[in-house]
């Protein structure tokens, strides 16, 4: 018997009731959100339930969004049920000045490396990590490269300016 | 005798009883810019630490500056002993987000390209499992087959290791008379090479001793370390992304996942050996299935999609229209819908996965890849605990690291 979008979604909301929310179907994906807080228990509960059976991390990562004050930077994990062939989407959000998540390195030990990395690009501190430090980049680096302040191109060239991308405006 | 063995070193000393090896950045045995300082005790290893990152190019951040056709070109650099997966894996993700249908016939071809891809990746991994080993031979045996694939990759593309092969919707031209004959040559000759370097390995005895519970990993722990592709399936999860989320008309093809049971080097070795003969017979079917396609249906290389696929350069001299869109695609003046989509292909390591969100604008507001060596190589400190210093090297090239991936 496989499990649906909607059963998952019923199941989260009977557990965690008003906490998990926004959910949504992008491309068939079952997404949703909880506070930062809670991140460890969503994974927990979506692990050990017997039927959910997610145990599989597929992928974990940030994205940076500037304008939304107070929840900048999203923690997107991508989990899979093998079992049941199915994938859901979680995210949680925090706040850039502060960005403390809680580690699900004792859940799932490939989390890991992609935590590292995740620090590294991003900055999310990873509350109870055995060892958050920099993966790809050199040691030295005092910044989080992938944050959307830091653009891309050469700052000083006049030449190109986010206009050609769709965006509007000049760089900065 | 004495009851101690060791020397004694006296408190504060600082010698100390085990040696610190560093293994790489650049040792020739690693195959890649891979370090990792080893603690050994003789020629055993206590612990190791696995640092990476030396050739990381930013590609997320790059990709976020670049209109979707512009992205193809990073990705060849990821896996690049298998760059058309990685191409089609772009495509596909590209195809979902903005809602393209392609056409069957170019499926069955993607298809085919994607298997060439897969037995090429194969090939280079277990034969370097045998060059580790001490036997040069099958190496050279199986190089002949590789440069015929990436020949065939030159009729189709141009290129032959970063192929940037493909396009949004289809393929860039139609497969020249050259390239499927060559591909004939292939389905025809590959079989015996391949019998020929199974036979050289498989039952010898001093592969399989060398091999043999070298590196093994429980299902679980795999598993719980994201193992994908076939270093899972060696030990023992019959899991594979063209049967679980098929693409590209995967469910039309015949085909059987091979398993095995330790997860160690000589299952990883034997479970390559046996998807390349399931890859080559996906090419003979998707070879069969176009051979059998009649009228229009066998012409067609792409979808009818102007706002991304780009019109025929003869069409761009003498029609507005195509002029317009010619110009639109290259100067990257196409907004995409809003969303975000996770895609994932079957890579030649494991799940390749590409999560893509899209603000509405010309570029990805965030592309992630999920790579499967950076994921599983964390694995690799565990893997090779307790081992000798030459398994390590072994199990190194077993599990297929590729730098460029790893790093992204």
């Amino acid at each position: 018997m496989s499990v649906t979008n909607e059963q998952v979604q019923a199941k989260l909301v009977e557990k965690f009731g008003e906490q998990v929310t926004g959910f949504s179907e992008p491309y068939g994906m079952l997404t949703f959100e909880a506070p930062k807080e809670l991140n460890l228990k969503v994974l927990q509960f979506l692990y050990d339930d017997e039927e959910l059976k997610f145990r599989f991390l597929t992928d974990l990562q940030a994205v940076h969004y500037p304008n939304d004050k107070g929840r900048e930077l999203a923690v997107v994990y991508h989990l899979h049920n093998l079992v049941d062939n199915i994938r859901i989407r979680f995210k949680v959000f925090t706040s850039v000045d502060q960005p403390d998540v809680y580690t699900a390195t004792q859940l799932f030990l490939t989390a890991n490396w992609m935590e590292r990395e995740t620090y590294d690009f991003f900055g999310v501190n990873f509350v109870g990590h055995p060892n958050l430090k920099r993966i790809l980049n050199v040691d030295e680096m005092d910044y989080f490269p992938l944050r959307k302040e830091f653009p891309l191109e050469d700052q000083t060239r006049i030449d190109k300016d986010d206009e050609m991308f769709g965006r509007g405006g000049s760089i900065n | 005798m004495s009851d101690v063995q060791n020397i004694v070193l006296p408190e504060g000393s600082i010698e100390k009883q085990s040696t610190t090896l560093n293994l790489g950045p650049t040792h020739p045995a690693t195959h890649g810019v891979f370090q990792n300082i080893l603690e050994m005790d003789g020629e055993r290893i206590l612990s190791a630490e696995s640092t990476v990152g030396y050739i990381h190019r930013a590609f997320e951040k790059l990709a976020e500056r670049r209109p979707l056709y512009q992205v193809t070109p990073i990705t060849d650099r990821l896996n690049y002993c298998s760059s058309p997966l990685n191409n089609m894996g772009w495509h596909t993700t590209c195809e979902k987000l903005l809602g393209i249908k392609t056409p069957k016939r170019v499926d069955y071809l993607r298809v085919i390209i994607m298997e060439l891809a897969r037995i090429a990746d194969h090939i280079i991994c277990n034969s370097v499992i045998g060059v580790d080993t001490g036997a040069l031979t099958g190496f050279v045996y199986v190089m002949e087959y590789r440069e015929l694939i990436y020949e065939i990759y030159e009729e189709i593309c141009g290129s032959r290791l970063t192929t940037n092969i493909g396009r949004i919707g289809g393929f860039e031209r139609n497969f020249s008379p050259a390239a499927w004959q060559k591909l004939e040559r292939f389905i025809a000759e590959f079989p015996k090479g391949l019998q020929e370097f199974e036979n050289l390995f498989s039952r010898n005895r001093i592969f399989m001793e060398r091999t043999i519970g070298c590196g093994p990993i429980s299902a679980e722990r795999a598993l719980n370390y994201g193992f994908t592709g076939p270093n899972l399936r060696a030990a023992g999860v019959d899991y594979d992304v063209r049967v679980h989320t098929p693409y590209s008309s995967y469910e039309d093809f015949d085909f059987t996942v091979p398993v095995g049971s330790t997860g160690d080097t000589y299952d990883r070795f034997l479970v390559r050996n046996a998807e390349m003969w399931q890859s080559l017979s996906i090419i003979e079917q998707a070879f069969q299935k176009l051979q059998d396609m009649k009228g229009a249906d066998a012409e067609v290389y792409h979808a009818d999609v102007p706002e991304y696929y780009l019109p025929e350069k003869q069409n761009v001299y003498t029609s507005m229209e195509a002029l317009i869109w010619h110009f639109k695609i290259i100067m990257g003046e196409i907004d995409m819908p809003k969303g975000e989509v996770y895609h994932s292909v079957e890579g030649a390591n494991g799940e390749l996965g590409f999560y893509l969100i899209s603000d509405g604008g010309r570029t990805p507001y965030r592309l992630h890849f999920r790579r499967p060596c950076f994921i599983y190589y964390q694995a690799y400190e565990e893997l090779i605990k307790g081992s000798m210093l030459s398994d390590a090297i072994v199990v190194m090239s077993s599990l297929n690291l590729i730098a460029g991936e790893l790093d992204a």
